[in-house]
């Protein structure tokens, strides 16, 4: 790993951390209060704040995955420099893509 | 005392281990049990060793399946039922028997540029060290290594890396970069700041688990880790 993927590593773990407690306290609270998901939508729909938190919780998530993997592939697999390179990208196109599609699905609907 | 039953490393890696018996002494340690076999039993055991005072850091092997200096371990704390199980030190290629080839041990000692790089020349007066400024502390609390190699064998990063520098040279560069005196920290940094150098530890801390000094090279490589994204940060580093 280089020095500029480890800083972005360490830098969206920093992030990661207070925004997964905000998470888990989204889904403590929703579930408490037993919330349907109309009533969820109709919080989530238009609003920035909520597309803001969750598309910065994907692509932090989707950041760090994709460098923690490209760590992993390089000391239990073959792959050479290229190879890693395309790995770590395609996970994280894949886990940026698939959450953003999550998170336009509660916003944008 | 009844006799240890010990199982040596015999060949190269594609070796096995064959049983000897050795009689069991008071204050004995690995290393007599070892050197027993070889003036008793079979002249031909190949294994390494020079000061057996713990400060040579020549005779590190593996003992029931942890790296540890024999000269220093008794046998009376690793017995275990009556039997020893001793080996070469893992992650380092197998010369013969017992002794390793440290070769790349201390070639990742250079390319971690392990080596003091004088600031001034004889010509100068010497320079004053103030010992309790907090980079000489830092210095002082990593730099009694002996080189033997018992971090690098017990590293995981090292086997699943083995481009890799391990802890130990890591550790030096650690005392480098905190002493005043040395004049290649520029360079240093970049070669530990590359691909295999600091940022490839994964902190499991089996270093300072098995170190036989008690040292933390975690400790100094997590201190290179901010050493090194301060000076990204700084510039000085790409």
């Amino acid at each position: 790993m280089n020095l500029r993927l480890y800083i972005l590593q360490r830098a969206t773990a920093a992030l990661l951390a207070p925004l997964v407690l905000m998470h888990l306290s989204v889904i403590l609270y929703a579930s408490g209060h037993d919330l349907s998901a109309a009533a969820i939508l109709g919080r989530t729909r238009g609003s920035v704040l909520w597309g803001g938190f969750y598309g910065l919780f994907v692509v932090a998530a989707a950041t760090h995955a994709a460098i923690g993997l490209r760590v992993i592939a390089a000391e239990w697999t073959g792959l050479g420099r290229r190879g890693l390179e395309a790995l770590m990208w395609a996970a994280f196109v894949l886990l940026a893509g698939l959450g953003l599609l999550a998170v336009a699905a509660v916003v944008l609907a | 005392m009844p006799d240890i039953e010990v199982s040596l490393w015999r060949g190269k890696a594609d070796g096995r281990y064959q049983v000897y018996r050795v009689p069991q002494r008071d204050n004995q340690t690995v290393l007599d049990v070892v050197t027993w076999v070889q003036r008793h039993a079979d002249p031909s055991l190949a294994y390494r060793f020079a000061c057996r005072v713990g400060m040579c850091g020549s005779c590190a092997m593996t003992v029931n399946g942890r790296p540890r200096w024999t000269c220093r371990t008794h046998t009376a704390k690793v017995i275990v039922a009556g039997k020893l199980e001793i080996g070469p030190l893992a992650n380092l290629p197998i010369i013969k028997d017992l002794a390793c080839d440290l070769t790349p041990f201390f070639e990742k000692w250079q390319r971690a540029k392990g080596r003091f790089e004088p600031r001034l020349t004889r010509r100068d007066a010497a320079q004053r060290v103030i010992p309790t400024t907090p980079a000489r502390l830092a210095a002082d609390a990593a730099i009694e290594c002996i080189n033997c190699a018992v971090c690098y064998a017990a590293c995981d990063t090292v086997k699943w890396n083995p481009g890799y520098l391990g802890p130990a040279a890591l550790n030096r560069a650690w005392t480098l970069l905190n002493d005043e005196r040395d004049a290649g920290n520029r360079q240093r940094l970049a070669a530990i700041a590359a691909v295999g150098g600091c940022h490839a530890c994964h902190s499991h801390q089996s270093c300072q688990q098995h170190c036989p000094n008690h040292l933390n090279p975690t400790a100094s490589i997590a201190g290179l880790k901010r050493a090194t994204m301060a000076a990204y940060i700084r510039g000085e580093l790409e």
